[in-house]
């Protein structure tokens, strides 16, 4: 067991004590640490994470079968392999969660392309244009729905 | 008069006669179809934002429609100069995910194709990267000595760009003698042209002037922005996925990360070509070890991953590529995140761009090293 992973996880305990924290086999995951949050605690994880000298990996989302949207938040270490996942429910008619790109300036794309691909808003980003797709795109193209065949 | 009140106007604050010049998306040091909206104040940048997309393709919605055999041609295709690297990273999701124990023959083919790969697209960026400093010949260096990798991998790939070259739980052809005479006689010719490389070009007051404190960025900045590869290492971290996360066979090679603390152009510059020199020594190592036997596993014909998320991130040539699959338990993927270094890299050029003058700006954005539909995907 990592000493990093251990304070961190301590931190969230203390924290955010409604956080429920999961370590997966890395060997066969490839990570080391989920946290599921509530849509309101993401900023608060972030700032954990921050403080623990993690670097963003990539911000993404997924919709589950039954339709339910999540937002996804990777984070890496530069010098010990301990990748942890930040996870958190987005209410599908209102996909909403706070923009982290205030805690690390890098989630502003990762925002952005979350935003154009799965119609998930953050609130507080400074610019939520689309980033890869066309600017007047009105589609999201990850969402399971959306049937585009490729 | 007027001259008068310009110049005490400039001394406070930036002149009201700012302007926006638009580089791209089709212009040679973009080195590919991306567009910088740049806001001037004369020469120097207020405000340089990238503007990309342009040949985005969603692989990622490709690979949720696709079987996993079928989307193995695509991870070719998203960095098209390091194409071996985000092969492995798929295949070794799919077989640590799947359980599949790969012969050790096709894990030290794999390391020595990856490091060649690796050679071969530092080679592309410093050949092109002196074309944008204003150095025309390294490039036609460059391409004779890269040719020499793409005509090796060719003979066992067929394919010079992208090789699609790993299966899951091997290879797709064994190599043979004549490749690994010939990779022996290219790792004894390349030794010496790197040193030629250092004499001519490294050195070279000129280069130096260009590159030396042109472009900081801090070993924070990468962190904020989640930068990686030759652009972290080049701000004094010794960070490589090889190292920190091992796969493969890379913890039985011998080799150095090299890292400079500077974080300027010329600290990413020396990052790459050092980096060249250890690949030549994994692979001298990679071809001394290399086993017999057998080269593919017993796979499945179909592959289905049991129910759940996989990650799996490998250094590629930009640093740190990763994929995230999400099974459900049947043969196409649910959900595919790619996550490539390009992307991150350039995130951060915005803020490290701000107050410099355009041409060290072009030498920042070169230093990145950036591959266009990596970012786009």
């Amino acid at each position: 067991m990592s000493a990093v992973l251990d304070s961190l996880e301590a931190a969230f305990r203390e924290g955010l004590p409604a956080a429920r924290c999961e370590r997966p086999d890395p060997g066969v995951h490839g990570g080391h640490l989920e946290v599921q949050v509530a849509p309101g605690e993401v900023v608060g994880a972030t700032q954990i994470l921050d403080r623990h000298g993690f670097a963003i990996d990539a911000i993404t989302g997924w919709t589950d079968r039954h339709g339910r949207l999540e937002g996804l938040c990777d984070f890496f270490h530069f010098t010990a392999w301990e990748h942890v996942a930040v996870r958190t429910r987005v209410p599908r008619d209102l996909p909403e969660l706070p923009s982290i790109a205030g805690v690390y300036a890098g989630a502003n794309w990762h925002e952005r392309e979350t935003h154009e691909f799965f119609g998930i808003r953050f609130r507080g980003h400074p610019n939520l244009t689309p980033l890869l797709l066309p600017e007047d795109a009105t589609y999201h193209p990850l969402r399971k729905d959306f049937s585009g065949v490729a | 008069m007027l001259l008068e009140q310009t110049i005490s106007t400039r001394g406070t604050e930036p002149a009201p006669e700012t302007f926006v010049l638009n580089l791209g998306p089709q212009h040679p040091a973009t080195h590919g179809v991306l567009r910088l909206k740049l806001t001037m104040d004369g020469e120097y940048i207020l405000r340089g934002e990238p503007v990309p997309g342009y040949i985005h393709r969603m692989h990622e919605k490709m690979g949720e429609n696709r079987t996993y055999a079928q989307f193995l041609p695509n991870t070719s295709r998203i960095d098209y100069l390091a194409a071996m690297h985000y092969t492995h990273a798929l295949v070794a999701l799919v077989e640590r995910a799947a359980g599949i124990e790969v012969p050790p023959r096709a894990e030290y083919v794999r390391v020595i194709t990856s490091e060649l790969n690796r050679i071969s697209s530092h080679l592309v960026w410093f050949g092109a990267y002196l074309l944008d400093l204003g150095g025309f010949t390294p490039l036609l260096y460059a391409f004779d000595d890269r040719e020499k990798i793409l005509d090796l991998l060719e003979a066992i790939t067929g394919a010079r760009l992208t090789y699609g070259y790993y299966r899951f739980g091997g290879l797709a052809n064994d190599v043979d003698a004549a490749f690994v005479e010939g990779t022996r006689a290219f790792v004894t010719y390349m030794q010496p042209r790197l040193d030629l490389y250092r004499k001519l070009v490294t050195d070279n007051i000129i280069l130096r002037k260009r590159l030396e404190d042109i472009g900081p960025i801090s070993a924070e900045m990468c962190r904020r922005y989640g930068a990686s590869g030759p652009v972290l290492r080049g701000a004094g971290v010794a960070c490589d996925v090889r190292r920190t996360e091992p796969y493969s066979v890379y913890p039985s090679l011998d080799f150095a990360v090299p890292v400079f603390p500077e974080g300027d152009c010329l600290a990413r510059y020396r990052v790459r070509m050092e980096e060249m020199a250890q690949s030549l020594r994994i692979i001298d190592q990679a071809l001394t070890q290399l086993p017999e036997g057998p080269i593919q596993a017993k796979v499945p014909r179909v592959i289905k991953l049991p129910p759940g998320e996989y990650y799996s991130a490998v250094e590629a040539a930009r640093g740190r590529f990763a994929i995230r699959v999400v099974s459900d338990g049947k043969d196409i993927p649910y959900r595919v995140k790619l996550r490539t270094p390009s992307f991150a890299n350039l995130t951060l050029f915005e803020e490290a761009s701000q107050g410099m003058m355009l041409p060290d700006a072009l030498a920042l954005l070169g230093s990145l090293d950036l591959v266009i539909p990596d970012i786009d995907r």
